[in-house]
């Protein structure tokens, strides 16, 4: 039996949406989990509310409200379509700006709660021996956190491989463009090309098997506690 | 003229208060010493500045840390600090936690260097290995090192022992002498041990729910009355300073000279001349008003006069009496034995000392 063809573009494409979404993620969510972990402020709950709204919100709604702020005369897309002549919906860009969203959750809560378990001891030593806060956090706590920061990664990662509804709302389905793994296994199915499906389908399911055991293993052996 | 640390903090937690206003000398060392629950950590974070006090003042020799305006954050002060735990970094070996603070102080500010740090507190075989890999008292060995490594103007020490064996206990105190002797840092070390005190202090603060209760030299602050509720009945007595005078090889005995008079003490493994610090509790001594006529086993009986006679509890059977012997020395008696002897102020008196415990050998500063 010949192999079904495999269209490899989406695979790329869904590659390369989850690193740049998990490279940006690591950016802006590591203040905000250091603010969540260390801070005593009455806001905190909403915040903590807002990061996890992607977690339980259908991805429909989250992808109608980002077409929206994305499109042509949306607050973000407006701006962007003056600069650069087009609206970052259905573009590469908008998956990115939705996929960060929507991961958002995912990349917070385990540096959140690493963080929380590193606790203000290390800080505090690393800043009684001289180090600013910066330092220290680069110098002492981000190294004790790792085993937060690769659970962000891998789950980021995986996660944002495997978005279908907001993708499909934002991006559509432009091939090399916005058409990524999950929705080209839907596109297979609705022409009923179920062994290419089975394909993809299952390339997906035992990569994030393995990464995720992956995660667990490792985590296992990292050392975190200061003693 | 020596430096001063002049201290003023005050602070209002719910239902903790901690209101202090210290001159202390800036040199040798200091022990906080008082009940947990005293104030003793929060005073360590105020002058670390871990803590800031709404209104706080702080100043070290010529140096201002802390006052209306100015707040010093902690990584510009060049403090040392050493907890109960050595917080060590577990990602980074020995000799990359030593360097730790080293690597963060101005070259131009760097008046110690890895190599004798390493030879005083003996890391030598331990710089390539890791935190988990080490016993507590090796951890402790370098936290102090690292701390000392900042080149630090002052050393905080919270019960940097507590959580050690006596016989690692031991093996540190020596090294803590030995800092201020070689490297001229002061250093402010908070314990409840009694046994750390007398074998460390130069200038002694007891504090009590939030307050300084006494401040001064060993000797003037153990022997005050006051100090019941701060130290506990168990440690509550004089602290003497005396000196070798002679031993008696055939009772197996050592002579201490105290202000003219012969306290003796089990043979001790010291040369004539050389100074010890003694404790003596003050349920160990009773009093006389003569020598009395028959034999007594007490060996040390000194000469003294009745300065201070304690408040009076109606409810308590017993009263702490201070005596002037040169120095003070503190005894507790019962209140029938105080109007069976009809003791007045500055009436002289016989000090009957059953035990003297705790014989130190002190290192003059």
């Amino acid at each position: 039996m010949d192999l079904p063809l495999i269209d490899a573009e989406p695979i790329w494409l869904s590659l390369q949406l989850a690193g740049v979404t998990v490279a940006i993620l690591l950016v802006f969510a590591t203040p905000v989990a250091w603010w969540l972990a260390n801070t005593r402020s009455r806001i905190r709950v909403v915040v903590e509310a807002v990061v996890a709204l992607p977690l339980v919100l259908p991805p429909t709604v989250l992808g109608f409200y980002l077409l929206i702020l994305l499109g042509p005369n949306g607050w973000v897309g407006g701006p962007v379509q003056a600069m650069t002549g087009s609206p970052l919906s259905f573009s590469f860009a908008g998956l990115v700006f939705a996929s960060t969203l929507y991961s958002l959750p995912f990349v917070v809560q385990p540096l959140h709660s690493a963080f929380e378990s590193v606790g203000k001891i290390p800080l505090e030593t690393a800043q009684s021996l001289g180090a600013s806060r910066l330092d220290a956090f680069f110098s002492v706590i981000s190294p004790l956190a790792r085993r937060g920061y690769l659970t962000a990664i891998v789950l980021g990662f995986a996660h944002t491989l495997g978005e279908f509804g907001v993708v499909l709302m934002v991006g559509g389905n432009i091939p090399g463009k916005t058409k990524v793994i999950s929705i080209e296994i839907y596109d297979r199915v609705e022409v009923l090309e179920y062994a290419q499906a089975h394909i993809l389908s299952a390339g997906l399911l035992l990569f994030s098997f393995l990464v995720l055991m992956m995660v667990y293993t490792v985590n296992r052996r990292l050392p975190v506690q200061v003693t | 003229m020596t430096d001063l640390l002049k201290a003023k903090f005050k602070i209002n937690y719910s239902g903790f208060d901690l209101d202090i206003d210290l001159n202390l000398p800036a040199r040798g060392v200091t022990v906080v010493f008082g009940p947990s629950g005293s104030g003793k950590t929060t005073l360590l974070r105020c002058l670390s500045g871990l803590e800031r006090a709404p209104s706080g003042f702080l100043q070290l020799a010529d140096q201002v840390w802390q006052d209306e305006e100015i707040f010093i954050p902690i990584h510009q002060r060049k403090v040392g600090l050493v907890f109960q735990e050595s917080r060590l970094f577990p990602h980074l070996n020995i000799q990359k936690n030593l360097l730790y603070g080293y690597q963060r102080t101005q070259p131009d500010e760097r008046n110690l260097h890895l190599d004798e740090v390493v030879q005083v507190l003996g890391l030598a075989d331990l710089l390539k290995r890791y935190p988990d890999k080490l016993s507590g008292g090796e951890r402790q060995r370098v936290a102090i090192g690292r701390a000392l490594l900042t080149s630090p103007k002052l050393l905080l020490m919270d019960e940097p022992l507590a959580s050690l064996d006596t016989q690692r206990k031991a093996e540190i105190i020596p090294f803590i002498k030995k800092i201020e002797d070689e490297f001229k840092t002061p250093i402010i070390y908070v314990t409840h041990s009694m046994n750390e005190v007398l074998q460390l202090v130069d200038t002694m603060v007891i504090l009590n729910s939030g307050k300084v209760v006494n401040w001064g030299s060993v000797e003037e602050v153990f022997s005050d009355v006051r100090l019941r509720d701060a130290v506990g009945d168990e440690q509550l007595g004089a602290v003497l300073e005396t000196a070798v005078s002679g031993h008696d090889e055939e009772f197996g005995l050592t002579r201490l000279d105290f202000m003219g008079q012969a306290l003796n003490v089990p043979k001790q493994n010291i040369p004539v001349g050389q100074n010890l610090r003694v404790h003596i509790h003050s349920k160990d001594v009773s009093l006389s008003t003569a020598i009395p006529a028959g034999a007594t086993s007490v060996l040390n009986i000194l000469q003294a006069k009745v300065a201070k006679i304690g408040t009076l509890d109606p409810k308590g059977y017993s009263v702490d009496i201070e005596l002037d012997a040169g120095r003070p020395i503190l005894a507790t008696i019962t209140r029938k034995s105080l109007a069976k002897l009809n003791l007045k102020q500055g009436q002289p008196i016989f000090a009957h000392i059953k035990a003297i415990k705790m014989v130190h050998e002190i290192d003059k500063f």
